[in-house]
C-alpha cells in the first residue's frame, strides 16, 4: 500500500464532536473518490469509534470535568483508508469480550452493545488494543473497490 | 437532526431527519417518552424516511422505546429509506420486534 496524504487532530471527547469526526473523515476519505456507501460505511464506523471514546473512555466519574482528548489520524493509501482513533481513558479489560456483539458495559444508558460489530462489518480490517487506566487504540482499514 | 411528534389516532409517529447519533439520542428519548407515558399511545411508528445517518446509538434507542411500548402490547413501526440506516437496522436485530413499513398507513 502507498502512502499518498495524511492528517491528524486532537479534539475533546464531547459528544457535538461525533459528527465533527466523522465528517472529516468523510471529507478526507473524498479524495480517493469512493462511492456514497462506501463513505456512509466508513463514517458509521468512525463515529461509533469516537462515541465509544466519548460514552465509554471517558465516560467515569473520574474523568468528570477534565479535557479529554480524543487523537484522530488518518492515513489515505492507494487503496483505501486507515484511520486511527485513540484515548488515554480508562480502557478496556478484556477487548475480546468488548467486542462481542451486544456486550455493553452501559445497558442502563441504552447502549445496544453494537459499536464494534458495525465497524467490524462496515470496514475491511480492525485492530483494537488497550490498557487499563491507560486507554484504548482502534485502527480501522477502509478499502475502496474501484481502487482494488 | 430535526425531530418531529405528531399523532394519528393511537399512533405516536416520531420523524427524525438527517443525522442520528449518540449527541442527540439522550434528547430525543425523554421527548418520546413523556409522549409514550400518555395512556391512548399503543403504537410507534419512526418515520425515517429523511434520516441520513444513524449509528449503534439509534438502536438503543429504538430497543429502549420498544420496551416501553411493549408493555402497554403495543409496537413499533419503522420507515426507512437510507441503505446504510437499513442496514444497521437490520444487523441490529431490529426487525424482529420492529416492522418495516413504507407508508404511514400501513400502520395506523
Amino acid at each position: 500500500m502507498k502512502k499518498i496524504n495524511e492528517f491528524s487532530m486532537k479534539f475533546l471527547a464531547k459528544s457535538n464532536n461525533e459528527s465533527f469526526a466523522r465528517s472529516i473523515v468523510g471529507v478526507f476519505a473524498s479524495q480517493l473518490d469512493p462511492t456514497v456507501d462506501e463513505i456512509s460505511d466508513l463514517k458509521t464506523a468512525v463515529s461509533e469509534a469516537v462515541t465509544n471514546c466519548v460514552v465509554h473512555a471517558y465516560g467515569t466519574k473520574a474523568y468528570e470535568n477534565k479535557e479529554n482528548m480524543i487523537d484522530m489520524h488518518c492515513v489515505l493509501y492507494d487503496s483505501g483508508i486507515e484511520v486511527t482513533i485513540q484515548d488515554t481513558g480508562k480502557g478496556i479489560e478484556d477487548v475480546e469480550l468488548a467486542r462481542q456483539a451486544l456486550y455493553t458495559t452501559a445497558p442502563e444508558s441504552e447502549r445496544s452493545g453494537l459499536g464494534f460489530t458495525i465497524m467490524e462489518s462496515f470496514t475491511d480490517n480492525i485492530t483494537v488494543t488497550s490498557k487499563p487506566d491507560e486507554g484504548t487504540k482502534v485502527t480501522l482499514l477502509k478499502l475502496f473497490k474501484h481502487l482494488q | 437532526m430535526k425531530f418531529g411528534l405528531a399523532h394519528t389516532g393511537n399512533t405516536l409517529i416520531v420523524r427524525i431527519a438527517g443525522e442520528l447519533d449518540h449527541h442527540y439520542t439522550d434528547e430525543i428519548r425523554i421527548r418520546i417518552d413523556s409522549e409514550i407515558m400518555k395512556p391512548y399511545v399503543q403504537n410507534v411508528v419512526f418515520d425515517f424516511n429523511k434520516l441520513t445517518f444513524m449509528d449503534s446509538s439509534g438502536i438503543g434507542m429504538i430497543v429502549g422505546r420498544y420496551k416501553k411500548i411493549k408493555a402497554v402490547g403495543g409496537n413499533i413501526y419503522i420507515m426507512c429509506g437510507n441503505k446504510t440506516v437499513k442496514k444497521i437496522l437490520e444487523m441490529s436485530g431490529v426487525f424482529q420486534f420492529a416492522k418495516i413499513c413504507d407508508d404511514i398507513n400501513d400502520a395506523v
